[in-house]
C-alpha cells in the first residue's frame, strides 16, 4: 500500500472513531428528523429548546432570556411537573448559542430539531430567528420568540412562528408618535446600525414621521460592532435636529449616548427595545439620561406579578432582569399550557394548541392572531433618570 | 454651526482616531520590519492591556476611593504595560520563534490561532459581556476654537505624539535603535557585527506590546467600554494603516495611522457631499478602503515604503 | 507518492483500490450520519461546500502564490446571484421584472449555477486587474478591503434601488430542482428514503469531486505550471515567456469561479442569504483550512477543509455530554472550549508541521527508501 493510501485509511478510521463516540444519547432520542411522530421521551422529560446569543455584544441579553426560560422550567418542575395521562414529566431546557449569527442560528435550530425538542423559545435577534424559522417550520416544531420584533418573522406564512412581543411596525409607530406628541420634534436625525432589526425599526419610524410632516434632517449609518460615532454625530450636530432616533442595540447605544454628550449635542436620544436595558445605563455613564426608549410589551415592573418576578429572578441569578427574560418565561409557560391542552407531546398537536392560546401570563394576556403575532401587543415607553429606567406610558 | 466649524471638528475627530491607529500600527510595522511577520494577535494584546487596566483600576478604586482620575489612569497603564510585554514575549518565544524559517504563511496561521486563544482566555477571565471602563477623566466638553473636545481625547493626541517622538529618537539615536535597524536590514550581517538578533527581536516585540498596552487603555477610556473582542477592529484598521504608510517603515506607520483616522472621519462626514447623495455614511468603510487601494495602486509599497524586492 | 512502486500495474491497482474505497465511504456516509443525527448530514454537506471553497482559494494562494484575504466575496457574489435569480425578491421590487416573469423568477440550476460562477469570475478579474503589481502583504490588504467592500455593498444596496435587500437579506430562495426532484422534500430513490439534507450532501459531494478533477487537471497543465512558476519567481517566469498578467488574472478568475459555484449552492441549501454570513472571519477560516491542510497540495487542502469544518461541529455535539459524563456538570462552556481547542489546534499544528498536515511531496528530493540510483540531483525545494 502506498503511503498516501495508508494516510487516507487512517483518516477514514479516525473519522469514524470520532463520529462514533459521544453520540449515543442523541441517537436514542432523535427521531428521523421532522415529521409528526410521537417522540420517545426517555425518563419522562419534555425538552424545550432555547436559542439566543451567549457570546458577542448581545450575550447579556441572551443569557437574560435563557435565565427567564430556566426560571419557568424550574418553577414548573418544582410545582409537580406536567401531567399527561398517568405520567409526570419534567421540563428540560436545551440551550444553544447562536452568537447573533444567522448561520449559527440555523445550525443550532437543526441541532435542536434533531435532539427531539417539542418546541423552541427563541431566537433573540431577528436576523437569526428568520432563517431558523424555516427549519422549525419544515420540522413542524413550534417556535415562540420572546424578543424578535422584525415584522418579516411572522410574514413568511409559517404556522409555527409565534412571538409574545409586539412587532416593529407597532414599535416604530409608537416611537414616532412619542417623538411628535411628547418630544414635540419638528426635525429628526436618524441613525441605524445596518442590521435587520435596527434598519427595519427606523424605517417604520421614518415613514410615520414623514407622514406627519416631520423633517428628517440626517440619515446616518453605523454598524453593530462600532464604537466610534464621532464623525456621524458631528455631522448630525451641524444639522441641529430636535431628536436623534437610533435603531440598534444597547452595546452600541451606550457609547453613542456618551459621545453625544461629549460633543455637546443637546438633543434627546430615542431608541427601541434593544437599548432599553440596565446595560445601556452602565455603558452610557453620564450620558445615559438622554435616552427615551420603547419596549415591545407591557412594563413588567408595573404588572401585578411583575415585582415578584423581578425579585425571584434576582434571588436566583444575582443580576437584574435585562429586557426579555419575562417574555422567555411566559413563552415556556405558553408551551406547557399548550401541551396540557393538547394532551400529547406530538409536535403538530402542540403547534395547533399554541395557535389557540388564551393564557394570562406574567406579561399580560397572551393570544395570537392568524400570523402568529400577539394580539393587543403593547408598547411601553421608558426614560432614563438618575441611573434608572423610569416608566412613562403604554400604548396598545 | 458653520461648515468650517464642522470641518475642524471632523479633523479633530480624525486626529484622535488616527493617533490611536498610529500607536497600534507601530507595533505591527516594527515586528514586520524585523521578522517579516504580520502579528495578527497584536490587536488582542491591546485588548489584554485594556482589560488588565480595567481590573487593576477597579482594585485601586476599591482600595483608595478618593484617588484622582489621572492617578488611576497612570496606575492602569503601569499595570497593563508589563502584562502585555510579558505576554508578547511569551508568544514570540513559543509561537513565532520556531517558525522563523518556515514557509511564509505558517506564522500567519499561528498568529491567527494565538489571536483566538487570547480572545478565549479573555472570555474566561473577564466574561463575555461588555464591561464598562470607568470614566477617569472628566467628560465635560472642552471647547477649543470651533471644536469640542474632552480631556481624554486631548490626552490621546498628546500622549501619542510624545510616544511617537520618543520612539523615533530611540530608533535613530540609541544603540538598541541602531541594532533594530541593522537587524531589520540584514539579520545575519548584524549578528556578525555583534548584535544578538534574538534579543533585538524580543525587544521589538516588547516595545510594540507596550505601545499596544497604552493604546488599549486609551481606547477603553475613550469609548468607556472593554470586552474580549475589542481588539479585532482596531487591530485590522491599524494593520491597514501600517500598510498604507509602507509596512516595515516606522514613520510610515505614524503617517499611515493619522492619515487613516482622518480619512475615516472626513469620509464619514463628507461622503454624501462628495458623491452627491448617492452614498451615505453607510459606505464610510468602503471609502477608506478605496482610498487605500488608490494609494497602493499608485505607490505599490505604501506611502513611505521602500521598493521591496520582487520576491513575493 | 513517496515510495515509488517499480511495477506500474501495482501503482494503478492501488490507486483504483483507494479511489473505490473513498467513493464507497462518500456514498455511505450520509446514510450512516443520518442514524447519528441529521445535523451531521448538514455538517458534511457544509464540509463539501468548504472543500470547494478551499480548492478555489488554493488556486489563488497555493498554486499562484497570491495572498488573498477577501476570498469570501466571491462566495457572496455566487450566493446573491443565485438568490436573485431564484426568489421572489426581484419580482417583488421591480414591476418590470414581475411583468416579464409572471410566474415568478425561478431560474433552473443548470442556468443559475453557471451564471453565478461567471459573475463571480468577473469579480475575480475585476479584483485582479488593479492589483497585479502588488506583492505579499500589500496584496493581502487590498484583497481584504475588496472582500469588505463587497460585503458592505451587499448590506447597503437596498437604496435607491433595492438590489440586495440590505441587512434583511433575501429569503424564500428556491431549493435545487433536478427535473421532477425537489431537494427540499424527502424522495424515494432506488428503494431508499433520502432526506433533503442527504440529497444536498450528494449534490455537493459530486460538485466537490468535479472541482477536485478540475484542480488536478489544472495542476499538471501548462497553466498550472505557469502559476507555480510565478509563485516561485515572477521575474524568472516572465523571462521564460509566461504572460504574468494573464496568468494572474486567470488565477483570480478561476479561483473565484469555485467560490461562485459553492456560493450558489449555499444559497439554495439555506434558502436565505444575508451579508452577515460573508464576514472577514470566513475568509480567514478558509485560508486557515488550506494552510493547515497543506498549501498547494490538493489532498492536503481537502483534508484541511474537512477537518476545520467538521471538528467544531463534532465538539459542539460531544463536549457537553462528555463533560456531563466526566464531571456531572458543565465545567467549561461548550462555546469557549470550542474556540480554545480551535486556537490550540491552529498553533500546535503549525508549530509541528509548518508546511501543513499533508504537504506537497518535495520535488527532486531523493526519497529515503528508494534504491540508490546513478544521478539523483538534490534540489532542495
Amino acid at each position: 500500500m502506498t503511503t498516501w493510501m495508508k494516510s487516507a485509511a487512517t483518516i477514514v478510521m479516525a473519522a469514524t472513531a470520532l463520529l462514533g463516540c459521544g453520540h449515543k444519547e442523541e441517537a436514542a432520542t432523535a427521531g428521523a428528523g421532522g415529521g409528526t411522530q410521537l417522540l420517545a421521551q426517555g425518563g419522562n422529560v419534555i425538552r424545550i429548546g432555547h436559542v439566543a446569543p451567549l457570546s458577542g455584544g448581545d450575550a447579556h441579553l441572551g443569557k437574560d432570556n435563557e435565565n427567564g426560560a430556566r426560571l419557568a422550567a424550574d418553577e414548573i418542575n418544582a410545582s409537580g411537573g406536567v401531567r399527561l395521562g398517568d405520567k409526570i414529566y419534567r421540563v428540560e431546557i436545551l440551550g444553544e448559542d447562536d452568537k447573533s449569527d444567522p448561520r449559527e442560528g440555523t445550525l443550532a435550530a437543526q441541532k435542536l430539531v434533531d435532539a427531539g425538542v417539542v418546541a423552541v423559545v427563541g431566537h433573540l435577534n431577528s436576523g437569526s430567528s428568520i432563517p431558523a424559522s424555516k427549519i422549525y417550520n419544515d420540522a413542524g416544531v413550534v417556535q415562540i420568540s420572546p424578543s424578535t420584533t422584525a415584522a418579516k418573522y411572522t410574514e413568511q406564512g409559517f404556522n409555527t412562528a409565534f412571538r409574545v412581543v409586539a412587532n416593529d411596525n407597532q414599535q416604530g409607530t409608537a416611537m414616532a408618535e412619542y417623538a411628535i406628541n411628547n418630544l414635540k420634534a419638528k426635525s429628526v436625525a436618524i441613525i441605524d446600525d445596518r442590521t435587520a432589526y435596527g434598519q427595519g425599526l427606523v424605517d417604520v419610524v421614518e415613514h410615520v414621521l414623514k407622514d406627519h410632516g416631520v423633517s428628517v434632517v440626517g440619515r446616518e449609518y453605523t454598524n453593530n460592532k462600532a464604537s466610534d460615532f464621532n464623525a456621524i454625530l458631528t455631522k448630525i450636530r451641524a444639522r441641529q435636529p430636535d431628536v436623534i432616533v437610533y435603531g440598534g442595540m444597547d452595546d452600541t447605544a451606550g457609547p453613542m449616548a456618551k459621545q453625544i454628550r461629549q460633543l455637546g449635542i443637546k438633543a434627546p436620544l430615542l431608541a427601541g427595545d434593544g437599548t432599553c436595558s440596565p446595560e445601556f445605563i452602565k455603558l452610557a455613564g453620564d450620558g445615559a439620561d438622554i435616552l427615551t426608549c420603547s419596549r415591545a410589551g407591557e412594563a413588567v415592573e408595573k404588572l401585578p406579578k411583575g415585582a415578584q418576578f423581578m425579585a425571584k429572578y434576582k434571588a436566583k441569578f444575582g443580576t437584574d432582569v435585562q429586557i426579555y427574560a419575562p417574555y422567555a418565561y411566559d413563552a415556556v409557560y405558553v408551551i406547557v399550557d399548550a401541551i396540557r391542552r393538547a394532551g400529547s407531546l406530538d409536535r403538530a398537536a402542540i403547534a395547533a394548541a399554541v395557535a389557540k392560546t388564551d393564557y394570562d401570563g406574567l406579561t399580560g394576556h397572551i393570544s395570537f392572531d392568524s400570523k402568529g403575532d400577539i394580539k393587543n401587543g403593547a408598547i411601553s415607553m421608558f426614560h432614563v433618570e438618575g441611573g434608572q429606567l423610569n416608566y412613562l406610558s403604554t400604548t396598545r | 454651526m458653520g461648515s468650517l466649524d464642522t470641518f475642524v471638528q471632523q479633523v479633530f475627530n480624525g486626529l484622535v482616531l488616527g493617533s490611536l491607529y498610529a500607536l497600534i500600527a507601530l507595533g505591527y510595522t516594527m515586528v514586520y520590519g524585523i521578522v517579516n511577520l504580520i502579528n495578527f494577535a497584536h490587536g488582542d494584546v491591546l485588548m489584554v492591556g485594556a482589560l488588565t487596566a480595567l481590573s487593576v483600576i477597579a482594585l485601586a478604586q476599591a482600595m483608595a476611593p478618593g484617588a484622582s482620575g489621572w492617578v488611576l489612569m497612570i496606575v492602569g497603564m503601569l499595570a497593563a504595560i508589563p502584562v502585555c510585554v510579558l505576554l508578547s514575549l511569551l508568544i514570540e518565544r513559543v509561537a513565532y520563534r520556531p517558525l522563523r524559517n518556515a514557509p511564509r504563511l505558517a506564522p500567519l496561521i499561528t498568529a491567527i490561532g494565538v489571536s483566538i486563544l487570547l480572545q478565549t482566555l479573555a472570555m474566561i477571565i473577564w466574561g463575555r459581556n461588555h464591561l464598562t471602563f470607568p470614566q477617569l477623566l472628566s467628560s465635560e466638553p472642552i471647547t477649543i476654537g470651533p471644536a469640542t473636545a474632552t480631556a481624554t481625547k486631548l490626552l490621546v493626541i498628546a500622549l501619542s505624539a510624545i510616544i511617537m517622538v520618543a520612539l523615533l529618537l530611540l530608533v535613530q539615536y540609541t544603540r538598541l535603535g541602531r541594532a533594530m535597524r541593522a537587524t531589520a536590514e540584514n539579520a545575519r550581517v548584524a549578528a556578525l557585527m555583534g548584535v544578538n538578533p534574538n534579543a533585538v527581536i524580543a525587544a521589538t516585540f516588547a516595545i510594540g506590546a507596550a505601545l499596544a498596552a497604552v493604546a488599549g487603555v486609551m481606547y477603553a477610556s475613550l469609548y468607556s467600554v472593554a470586552h474580549f473582542y475589542m481588539g479585532f477592529i482596531p487591530g485590522l484598521k491599524a494593520f491597514t494603516a501600517a500598510v498604507l504608510g509602507g509596512i516595515g517603515n516606522i514613520p510610515g506607520a505614524m503617517l499611515g495611522g493619522i492619515l487613516l483616522g482622518l480619512i475615516e472621519a472626513l469620509g464619514a462626514g463628507y461622503i454624501d457631499q462628495i458623491s452627491n447623495g448617492v452614498f451615505g455614511s453607510n459606505y464610510q468603510d468602503v471609502f477608506a478602503f478605496i482610498v487605500l487601494c488608490a494609494v497602493l495602486i499608485l505607490r505599490p509599497s505604501g506611502l513611505l515604503g521602500e521598493r521591496v524586492a520582487d520576491r513575493a | 507518492m513517496n515510495s515509488v512502486p517499480l511495477n506500474l500495474h501495482q501503482h494503478r491497482r492501488s490507486a483504483l483500490l483507494a479511489t473505490t474505497l473513498i467513493a464507497l465511504v462518500l456514498l455511505v456516509l450520509p446514510l450512516v450520519a443520518q442514524w447519528l443525527g441529521p445535523a451531521w448530514v448538514r455538517t458534511f454537506a457544509f464540509a463539501a461546500l468548504y472543500v470547494m471553497l478551499a480548492l478555489g482559494l488554493n488556486i489563488v494562494v497555493g498554486f499562484a502564490g497570491l495572498l488573498d484575504l477577501g476570498y469570501i466575496a466571491f462566495y457572496a457574489v455566487g450566493a446573491y446571484t443565485f438568490a436573485l435569480l431564484a426568489s421572489p425578491h426581484l419580482t417583488e421590487n421591480f414591476p418590470s421584472i414581475a411583468q416579464a416573469f409572471p410566474g415568478g423568477l425561478h431560474v433552473p440550476i443548470w442556468a443559475s449555477i453557471p451564471l453565478g460562477a461567471a459573475i463571480a469570475a468577473g469579480f475575480g478579474v475585476l479584483l485582479g486587474a488593479p492589483v497585479l503589481k502588488l506583492r505579499g502583504d500589500y496584496l493581502a490588504i487590498v484583497t481584504l478591503g475588496f472582500g469588505e467592500i463587497i460585503r458592505i455593498f451587499l448590506n447597503n444596496l437596498n437604496e435607491p434601488i433595492n438590489l440586495t435587500n440590505g441587512p434583511q437579506g433575501i429569503t424564500l430562495i428556491d431549493p435545487v430542482r433536478l427535473g421532477p426532484l425537489r431537494f427540499d422534500h424527502t424522495v424515494s430513490l432506488l428503494g431508499l428514503q433520502l432526506t433533503s439534507l442527504q440529497l444536498y450532501y450528494y449534490l455537493f459531494t459530486v460538485l466537490a469531486l468535479l472541482c477536485v478533477l478540475v484542480c488536478v487537471r489544472l495542476q499538471d497543465s501548462r497553466i498550472g505550471r505557469a502559476w507555480m512558476a510565478i509563485r516561485e519567481d515572477e521575474i524568472a517566469a516572465k523571462a521564460m515567456g509566461i504572460n504574468v498578467r494573464n496568468i494572474k488574472l486567470l488565477a483570480f478568475g478561476l479561483g473565484a469561479t469555485f467560490g461562485g459555484v459553492s456560493g450558489s449552492m449555499f444559497a439554495a441549501f439555506q434558502g436565505f442569504v444575508s451579508p452577515e454570513s460573508f464576514s472577514l472571519m470566513e475568509s480567514v477560516i478558509v485560508l486557515s483550512m488550506i494552510v493547515l491542510g497543506g498549501l498547494g497540495h490538493i489532498p492536503g487542502v481537502i483534508l484541511g477543509a474537512v477537518m476545520l469544518s467538521v471538528f467544531p461541529e463534532f465538539l459542539r455535539h460531544t463536549v457537553g455530554p462528555l463533560q456531563m459524563q466526566l464531571f456531572g456538570r458543565i465545567v467549561v462552556d461548550t462555546e469557549v472550549l470550542r474556540m480554545l481547542l480551535y486556537g490550540v489546534a491552529l498553533v500546535i499544528i503549525m508549530l509541528y508541521r509548518p508546511k501543513g498536515l499533508w504537504p506537497a511531496p518535495q520535488h527532486g528530493v531523493a526519497p529515503a527508501s528508494a534504491p540508490p540510483s546513478a544521478a539523483q540531483p538534490q534540489t532542495g525545494a
